[in-house]
């Protein structure tokens, strides 16, 4: 399957929210609406490249997705012999250029907090707000999810239903819900720029790029929204982590750890923009998790050598993090930052805790972590069986290669017995 | 046809990948991508997982009252899938060809494994005059 050039692609997913958003405010109906935009974006992906792009190309959607409303509604409502269907009274299509003049940036934001509405489960938000909002097509995203096409578009659907079924209505959430469900939204973007990131590595197949997908949508809320510390810190977030990206994987598709990285492969003109942005809005005051995080990778970032890095300042933030979020994450990043600036036997002690409070007692990133501390303390053999055992339990592959290879390597040093250690 | 090449490994036999060392692990892996790369280049490719360890396995059976028991783990069972592939081909002689060079993977010093591949053909839908 290919996809359209890119010049038309890119015009489509930036129009895609604004023409569902135009559309959504004349039959209301929000799954149906979606239905008709996605279809209108598929007869523009065939037909631009083709045919060039109209002058218009907002009011081209809109106009094609109308009348696809109005065709299902008509033949909805044939088939039932349904007659209240309000839909159709003002079935009319309105000339695009009417539609056009009321550009609502708005409408972009409604939209975002109704696909991450907090009824639906995180898959299903990610889901339909790469297709609302980012406007592409279930194949694109079922794809990119490695699943049937079919089984992504029942997920949309079923998502949709959900929304219909809450009944929240097509409009900005009221002061009292707005943080709650700005959040719920940015933790949805925040999932699926993680979603890329962490599957970004080898196969080499034709996927999207999520981790891209997920920037150009944080980016547009950034610009519609430039004012909020945690939507800027967030963006700045992924600026900073996706800087590295390039350096994150070997030639084979390997996990290159952040210590063994080649510096000079990081992206230094996102490091720069993710920098100011973070700094402008640290100077703003309030501080929050995505702004904590974000400073965290610019400190990584802006070391020239992992010697260099400013590991009390990494402790500073993560202590701070750790108090803001009860995040056994964050007390597992704690616990590395805390073993470079007390020493390992400090970072092996968090850990101890952290094993007692059982909320990681299935991850395997708990062992992980103890590995890499009782390696940095010298104590191989007790680091081989961690290694070992978050190499069991991770579902990762190139996780898993990495774990394993790293004990093989430990095991051979100490066979060895050269303490040539790094 | 699509067949269905499953990698069987003993759970207490030689495919004990972390305990080998390092290069032959990695030998190991560069062998799989391999397959993998070269299925999905002559379009034969339709699918391929590994499987988490089996130290994870549960088996599980409706109860009376229809709720889940579930049984194990069992680190110790003798074989276990490891993972599979799933090609369409021209005909079993070239899933069987695909199987072997899959089973010959490279093990601890280089030799191959010569690991049990089960091949099973995949059902297909019923042809159109059927219907």
């Amino acid at each position: 399957m290919t996809g359209p050039e890119p010049r038309v692609e890119r015009l489509l997913r930036e129009h895609a929210p604004q023409v569902l958003g135009a559309v959504m405010r004349r039959y209301r109906d929000f799954a149906a609406s979606e239905d008709a935009v996605q279809e209108a974006l598929m007869a523009a992906a065939q037909q631009w490249p083709r045919e060039g792009v109209p002058d218009n190309p907002r009011g081209w959607l809109i106009q094609v997705a109308s009348r696809r409303m109005v065709d299902a509604v008509r033949s909805e409502t044939a088939r039932r012999q349904r007659e209240s269907v309000a839909a159709l009274e003002i079935g009319q299509v309105v000339a695009a250029a009417s539609v056009e003049s009321a550009p609502d940036q708005d409408e972009t934001l409604i939209l975002l907090f109704m696909c991450c509405h907090p009824a639906l489960t995180a898959p299903s938000a990610i889901a339909l707000t790469l297709r609302a909002v980012g406007g592409l097509t279930t194949a694109q995203i079922a794809n990119a999810f490695l699943v049937p096409e079919a089984t992504m578009a029942q997920r949309i659907s079923r998502a949709k239903q959900t929304i219909k079924g809450s009944g929240v209505p097509f409009q900005l959430p009221t002061a009292k819900d707005r943080a709650e469900r700005l959040s719920a939204a940015l933790h949805v973007l925040y999932l699926i720029f993680n979603e890329g990131y962490t599957t970004s590595v080898g196969a080499g197949l034709q996927r999207l790029d999520m981790a891209s997908e997920a920037i150009r949508l944080t980016r547009s809320v950034y610009e519609l929204m430039p004012g909020d510390a945690e939507v800027a810190g967030l963006l700045a977030l992924m600026l900073l982590t996706d800087a590295r990206r390039l350096a994150r994987t070997g030639p084979n598709g390997e996990l290159v750890p952040l210590p063994e990285q080649d510096r000079s492969h990081w992206d230094r003109s996102q490091i720069a923009e993710g920098v100011a942005l973070l700094t402008a809005t640290l100077a703003r005051g309030s501080v929050g998790q995505y702004q904590l995080q974000a400073a965290v990778a610019a400190v990584h970032d802006e070391a020239a050598r992992h010697e260099d890095t400013d590991w009390p300042q990494i402790l500073a933030l993560y202590s701070l993090l750790e108090r803001m979020s009860d995040n056994p994450i964050v007390t597992l990043n704690r616990a590395i930052a805390l073993a470079m600036v007390q020493g390992p036997a400090a970072g092996l002690e968090l850990l101890a805790s952290l094993a007692a409070d059982g909320r990681l007692a299935n991850s395997h990133r708990l062992d992980a972590v103890r590995g890499h501390l009782l390696e940095l303390a010298g104590q191989s053999p007790a680091a081989v069986s961690a290694y070992q055992a978050a190499a069991n339990r991770t579902t990762n592959t190139a996780e898993r290669n990495y774990l394993l290879t790293r004990a093989a390597t430990l095991r051979e040093s100490q066979s060895e017995a050269t303490l040539d250690r790094d | 046809m699509k067949y269905i090449l499953m990698m069987h490994t003993k759970g207490t036999g030689p495919y004990q990948i972390a305990t080998w060392p390092k290069k032959d692990i990695q030998a190991h892996i560069a062998f799989m991508r391999a397959i993998n790369k070269k299925l999905r280049e002559s379009g034969e490719f339709v699918g391929a997982e590994g499987l988490s360890g089996p130290d994870q396995a549960k088996l599980v059976r409706a109860g009376a009252d229809g709720t889940p028991v579930t049984d194990g783990v069992f680190p110790e069972s003798k074989e276990f899938l490891a993972g599979y592939w799933i090609v369409d081909v021209e005909s079993p002689t070239r899933a069987y060809a695909i199987a072997s060079e899959a089973s010959a993977a490279p093990g601890p010093g280089g030799v191959p494994l010569n690991m049990d591949i089960e091949v099973r053909e995949v059902m297909s839908g019923p042809p159109p005059d059927f219907l």
